[in-house]
């Protein structure tokens, strides 16, 4: 089904304001095999200078999935999700942000652009994350939907 | 904090090299990521969608291209990291990430980043930004 692109483009997707966790960051060093013990070991990350844990470059787009439907701004344009194929992502950085931080994520689809006559559709979002008045990142996520049956 | 000398168009980043991709890897990283798309984890899931297996998380890739950034300067420095995602990664793959600087500017030097497989497949490419002092 194609995706209306001027709904997908006018959706106002509800902030989210999110807690950052030292558990939480500990656990995903683990899980990418970060060995460097200031992303899990709060006396390291002192000893380096830094007030906490840092939130490491890519948890920025964890974050994001932390609600219960993080899907929801994809799946409500019709997509199912067993066809979404991720193409690209980015951040740019202003700030550190760390464990303790909490932190303000806006999403927005900038962009639907459908290819190969509607069998493949690029969503992209971007995402400005904010503590308090201050910008620490922005984040650009490019989803590809495949329509299977379309050529 | 100490600034990087001798970084030079050319200039290449330590490899990380990583162990195979088990579906333990992608376990955890589901619940570590947020990310719980089944398709990264449920090989019933990934056969109703048509796949014979499960494939990686592209995050789980960048994260490790994250890793190889912030192994050559510390994470502050780093103004930008992007990244497309060009070959999907299936289970057990061993990935190895590489960067080599393809311009300075200033107090800038712009990384040129990959992923590749042990078969040769490049499944990521990417770049990153980052401040030289």
């Amino acid at each position: 089904m194609p995706i209306d692109a001027a709904q997908a483009m006018a959706q106002e997707i509800p902030p989210l304001t999110v807690a950052v966790e030292r558990g939480r960051l500990a656990f995903f060093a683990k899980a990418t095999g970060q060995d460097d013990p200031i992303y899990s070991d709060v006396a390291a990350a002192k000893a380096a200078g830094h007030p906490d844990l840092p939130v490491p470059p890519t948890f920025f787009f964890s974050l994001e999935l932390e609600q219960s439907d993080p899907f929801a701004w994809i799946t409500s344009l019709g997509v199912d999700l067993r066809t979404i194929l991720h193409g690209e992502q980015s951040f740019t950085y202003h700030a550190m942000a760390y464990a303790g931080d909490e932190l303000v994520l806006q999403p927005r689809i900038v962009d639907v652009t459908s290819k190969k006559g509607g069998a493949l559709e690029l969503v992209t979002k971007k995402t400005t994350i904010t503590r308090g008045d201050d910008l620490i990142a922005e984040a650009r996520t490019v989803l590809i939907a495949q329509n299977k049956g379309v050529s | 904090m100490t600034a990087l000398t001798n970084v030079e168009v050319g200039t290449e980043l330590p490899p990380l090299v990583l162990e195979p991709i088990t579906r333990t890897t992608l376990a955890l990283f589901a619940g570590a990521s947020g990310d719980h798309n089944p398709i990264h984890i449920d090989l019933d899931v990934a056969r109703s969608a048509g796949l014979d297996d499960v494939f990686a998380h592209g995050m789980l890739s960048m994260a490790y291209l994250a890793r190889l950034v912030t192994n050559w300067v510390p994470q502050e420095r780093i103004r930008s990291l992007r990244t497309r995602f060009v070959a999907i990664t299936p289970v057990n793959a061993k990935p190895t990430c590489t960067g080599k600087v393809v311009a300075v500017d200033g107090d800038e030097a712009t990384v040129e980043l990959a992923v590749t497989l042990q078969d040769g497949t490049t499944t990521l490419t990417g770049e990153a930004v980052v401040a030289l002092v």
